[in-house]
């Protein structure tokens, strides 16, 4: 008796509490979803430093536009498709989100962008590298802003093999991506006349290289190229210092590698490695001010993730002032009208397959020497064009383009 | 326990008052599960239907697992495997043979996990303790190896775009209502499957068995063969769970053979209580109303910390779970 | 030049010693593990943080106190020792009388607070930790070069296990240790303070967990998740090893890198994984594993 009454009642309690915590939001705003790792390995990637950029583009636009409010949810996708996916689920439910952007494991955006297209929503796609979002899984409902896996292998493939690298080991990461990524570089090598010698695909994720890194050298490779991410990067890069590799003349291409990580392991581990990039904070004057800015709220000097998504934001939010709407399709098709120059990139303009094409930069991390600063980490060795960088139009899947066969499930 | 100082009168009318007293008890059980059940019915139109959902099916997953900790007495720490299986076999028949009726993929990731529940229990059931545990966190790891291998699964991707399709061929699950219902049927099937399970010959024998084995025995009973079945109800089960919350949110991820979602399930019945009929469902209640409350919130980064705090405070103080707890304070206070 | 399944003899050679390298690791944290369950039967799924804590001691330490690596060796474990101490002291006593399920729970929720707690502190790109000076650079083997740090690993990891191993077989007070767990009561009576032996014995294998960290800190980044990748797979060894047994800890440890190494060479994609296969033969045909006294 009394015994399942308190039992009822604290069921019928935890639900109502539940059902609080998504209370109805009325129209007359325009309404963004952050959506990234907030706590788990990309979060310094994105994360609430991100969410700090959304934020400063917000409050530079003054905080609405043509009158209508800008309200923003944030949550942590803890890198699980299913989380992430069913929070925009919920947001497009519940709250009736206009344009979800953050955006950082391909796993995750893969899923979400699903919904956001079943949805009629946007997508503003800022972290996530994988260059099928705008091949085989382009969709009109999402535009991928910053950088791509194919613009990061082609760009640091292509200096490299320019630079004498001819025979390569790859050290790929064992999942979708990792994979993706192997097949980019193997294309661009071979194009060139260079030959894979050997590969090796490690769990993902791994701990210990040091087996990898000793096949690596026993190779006969001139170029070892890592094709993974995040914390698989930084240890393998770690291992292959303390087994000398760069002594021996091997040279080292990391695939994904952020300003974040770099900062993580230090100079001494990675000086002189060859990486991509899409921005920078010290480029130029532009990108100097708003990344002083940046530091000043965050503590931290922004990679070109945070400065994408600030990037992304107020272009979105400049398409809005335009046309005075917020759906999806009108506001895309001003942001595809609109050639995008601001602090993060110059020449840039979204293509027809959601691509947003402009300059990516080839690097050099810098040696302990020449740093003259915590932050002083790269020198911009050449300004790679926007159509040279990413996937031509002419090779893509996407069946947004007026060629091209789809292949969607 | 009774008092041998028993008038003959009162010892006539002893049997008459107890079975008046079951007959109420079991009145008002029917009662409380009705009034449950209209709550139910009308939640939806309150709260959020695919999280009313998301809550059935891992209160039916916590259901499984507990039939199999609790009545069983079997700690297995791969139940992740099962799930899992459940979720890829229904999504990938249901992407891929578009007419199939959405309860035949269901059927089908069910058996799937009933029949790899069978595997896992021959290997397993003749250890014991934490060598029974192990085994099964073993082969769920192997599981989860294949799983991130082979190409149906779509590896870290996930297999997604399942289509919801239509029930028997006449409802059409892509909207959440309908889903809901069907969902909540699947739940309350589930359950009864238990229920019936746990009170049946059968199930007088498992508990036996959980009591004291050697007796168990030497009384003649094929104890290995017991507690299989027990084993492959709760995988079964478990594959149900799963291939229903694929339908759901048409995904299928890697996420659900982590051997973290092995531990999910055994700290939503912890919590809940083992050993209870209502202690899962309390407890899956509370654990994905806390996640999803935690990630949306600012104490997003907080989130494993505080279920941290949560399976501590709930071994050292919790020991019988939310329903053993209540159950516990209304049988001091209201002996019956 | 020899092949051994179509790899050259020398290439081989660098991977057997790698993975005999990765296995002393393996058997140095195994047996912390080992101690815990062997003589405490508790399931102390607290290890990878204890681990964990290790090396950000030492990460601290270095950065805040100026403490270096050979100083860090010796006080970190001596940290979270006492860590370790409080938290049997005060925590896993309350139920110790319980189903080990409970202590697994306990610990297990210790390691969510722990890790948790550390990833919103530090972030989880992880910490650097500078090589020691007198161990950098490496030495040409001819079939490959060997870092000097990675010799040091091996050497140091194989002493604590070997000197440990004598204490709790050789000693009096390994003796009274192993006789206090079976039977608390008669060494009460002996006058022995079992439970300050159980609370201390559950530091020193906190305290092993963290020397294992601080040897892991110069070669793999200090993130908070650095334990909980690894736990399951010590997990794995100590069960292969047999929950009681010390030496089967160890020289499953060593035998599990070597199984790793090699299939690392040669199908690298399972070399997580291979580990639970091998737990799962040998617990089909050993059920107590290779070494275990009880079934």
């Amino acid at each position: 008796m009394k015994v399942f009454q308190h039992t009822a009642s604290a069921i019928l309690v935890s639900s109502l509490i539940a059902g609080a915590a998504q209370a109805q939001i009325s129209d007359d705003e325009i309404r963004i979803g952050y959506l990234a790792d907030m706590s788990g390995t990309y979060r310094d990637l994105s994360g609430p430093g991100g969410l700090e950029a959304l934020n400063m583009a917000i409050e530079d636009f003054g905080g609405q536009v043509n009158g209508k409010k800008i309200v923003v949810f944030s949550a942590d996708d803890l890198n699980k498709p299913d989380v992430g996916a069913n929070t925009v689920r919920q947001w497009v439910d519940e709250r009736n989100v206009d344009m979800v952007t953050g955006m950082v494991a391909s796993s995750v955006v893969l899923a979400a962008s699903k919904v956001v297209e079943q949805s009629g929503k946007l997508a503003l796609i800022s972290g996530a590298a994988a260059s099928s979002l705008t091949n085989e899984y382009c969709s009109p409902n999402h535009i991928h802003w910053t950088y791509d896996s194919y613009a990061l292998a082609n760009g640091t493939a292509k200096s490299v093999l320019a630079g004498g690298g001819k025979k390569w080991f790859i050290l790929t990461a064992d999942y979708a991506f990792g994979h993706a990524m192997e097949a980019d570089i193997t294309k661009v090598v071979e194009a060139d006349g260079g030959q894979v010698v050997g590969k090796a695909r490690h769990p993902f994720p791994s701990s210990d290289f040091s087996s990898y890194i000793l096949q690596a050298q026993g190779s006969g490779a001139d170029v070892i190229a890592f094709a993974n991410a995040g914390s698989d990067t930084v240890n393998s890069l770690m291992t292959a210092s303390q087994f000398g590799v760069a002594q021996s003349g091997q040279k080292l291409a990391g695939m994904v590698v952020f300003l974040n990580d770099i900062h993580a392991m230090g100079l001494d581990v990675t000086q002189n490695l060859m990486l991509t990039t899409g921005w920078y904070w010290d480029m130029n004057d532009e990108s100097r001010a708003w990344a002083q800015r940046y530091h000043k709220r965050f503590g931290k000097m922004p990679g070109m993730v945070p400065a994408g998504i600030y990037s992304a934001t107020t272009n979105y939010l400049n398409a809005i002032k335009a046309t005075g709407s917020d759906e999806a399709q009108t506001v895309r098709a001003q942001m595809m009208a609109t050639p995008v120059n601001d602090m993060f990139a110059k020449n840039g303009k979204v293509r027809a397959d959601g691509r947003m094409v402009h300059d990516m930069y080839l690097a050099q991390v810098k040696t302990p020497a020449e740093s003259k600063g915590e932050w002083d980490l790269y020198k911009i060795v050449r300004t790679i064009p926007g159509d040279e960088a990413y996937r031509p139009v002419s090779e893509s899947k996407c069946q947004l383009l007026s060629k091209g066969v789809a292949k969607r499930d | 326990m009774t008092s041998l100082q028993i008038k003959p009168a009162a010892a006539r009318l002893q049997p008459q008052v107890v079975l008046e007293r079951q007959q109420a008890a079991s009145r008002r059980k029917r009662g409380f599960y009705l009034a449950l059940f209209a709550v139910a019915l009308v939640a939806p139109m309150a709260i959020y239907p695919v999280f009313l959902m998301k809550l059935l099916c891992f209160a039916l997953f916590a259901c499984a697992f507990n039939l199999l900790l609790g009545y069983a007495g079997l700690l297995s720490f791969g139940h992740a495997a099962f799930l899992a299986t459940g979720g890829y076999v229904t999504g990938f028949l249901l992407s891929h043979y578009t007419g199939l009726g959405t309860e035949l993929g269901i059927l089908a990731g069910t058996l799937a996990s009933a029949v790899l529940g069978l595997v896992f229990g021959l290997l397993a059931i003749r250890r014991q303790g934490i060598y029974f545990a192990m085994i099964t966190l073993a082969l769920a790891q192997l599981v989860f190896f294949i799983y991130v291998q082979a190409p149906f699964t779509g590896g870290e991707n996930g297999l997604h775009g399942v289509p919801r399709g239509t029930l028997f061929g006449v409802f059409d699950l892509s909207n959440n209502l309908t889903l809901y219902y069907f969902v909540l049927a699947v739940f309350v099937f589930g359950y009864a499957v238990i229920q019936r399970t746990i009170h049946s010959p059968y199930g007088q024998v498992l508990k036996a068995i959980r009591e004291n084995e050697p007796r168990a025995i030497s009384l003649g009973y094929n104890v290995d063969a017991h507690k299989l079945l027990a084993f492959v109800i709760s995988a079964a089960l478990t594959g149900l769970a799963g291939s229903t919350k694929t339908v759901v949110f048409q995904l299928a991820s890697l996420t659900d053979a982590h051997w973290h979602m092995s531990g999910e399930v055994i700290l939503m019945t912890l919590l809940g209580g083992v050993g209870t009929v209502l202690g899962p469902l309390v407890g899956a209640t509370v654990v994905v109303t806390l996640q999803s409350y935690l990630s949306n919130g600012p104490l997003g980064e907080w989130v494993h910390v505080i279920l941290g705090m949560i399976f501590v405070l709930c071994v050292l103080l919790f020991r019988v779970g939310i329903v053993g707890w209540v159950l516990k304070l209304s049988r001091r206070n209201f002996h019956n | 030049m020899t092949l051994i399944f179509g790899i050259p003899l020398s290439v081989m050679s660098g991977q057997l010693l790698l993975g005999l390298i990765n296995g002393a690791f393996y058997a140095l944290l195994s047996l912390g593990l080992a101690i815990i369950f062997g003589l405490l039967r508790i399931i102390n799924f607290a290890h990878g943080a204890q681990y964990m804590l290790g090396a950000f001691a030492a990460v601290m330490g270095l950065n805040y106190l100026g403490v270096n690596y050979w100083a860090a060796l010796v006080l970190a474990p001596l940290l979270v020792g006492v860590v370790g101490v409080f938290i049997e002291r005060f925590l896993l006593r309350r139920i110790a009388g319980e189903d080990h399920l409970y202590g697994l729970l306990l610990t297990f929720g210790l390691a969510l607070i722990l890790e948790g707690s550390f990833v919103k502190l530090f972030g989880v790109s992880g910490s650097s930790y500078p090589m020691p000076e007198q161990l950098k650079g490496g030495f040409n083997l001819g079939f490959m070069f060997l870092p000097t740090y990675r010799a040091w690993v091996i050497v140091a990891a194989l002493a604590v296990c070997l000197l440990t191993w004598f204490m709790i077989e050789r000693t009096r007070l390994g003796s009274y240790l192993r006789a206090g767990t079976e039977n608390p009561k008669l060494m009460q009576a002996f006058g022995i303070n079992v439970p300050l032996l159980v609370t201390l014995t559950y530091g020193y294998g906190a305290a092993l967990a963290a020397f294992a960290g601080v040897l892991a800190a110069p070669v793999y980044s200090v993130t908070p998740t650095m334990g909980a990748n690894l736990l399951i797979v010590v997990f794995a060894v100590v069960v292969i090893g047999g929950m009681g047994s010390i030496m089967g800890a160890i020289v499953t440890g060593l035998a599990m890198g070597l199984i790793e190494g090699l299939t690392k060479v040669f199908y690298p994609e399972a070399s997580n994984t291979v580990v639970f296969l091998v737990m799962v033969l040998v617990l089909l045909v050993r059920p107590a594993g290779l070494f275990g006294k009880e079934a």
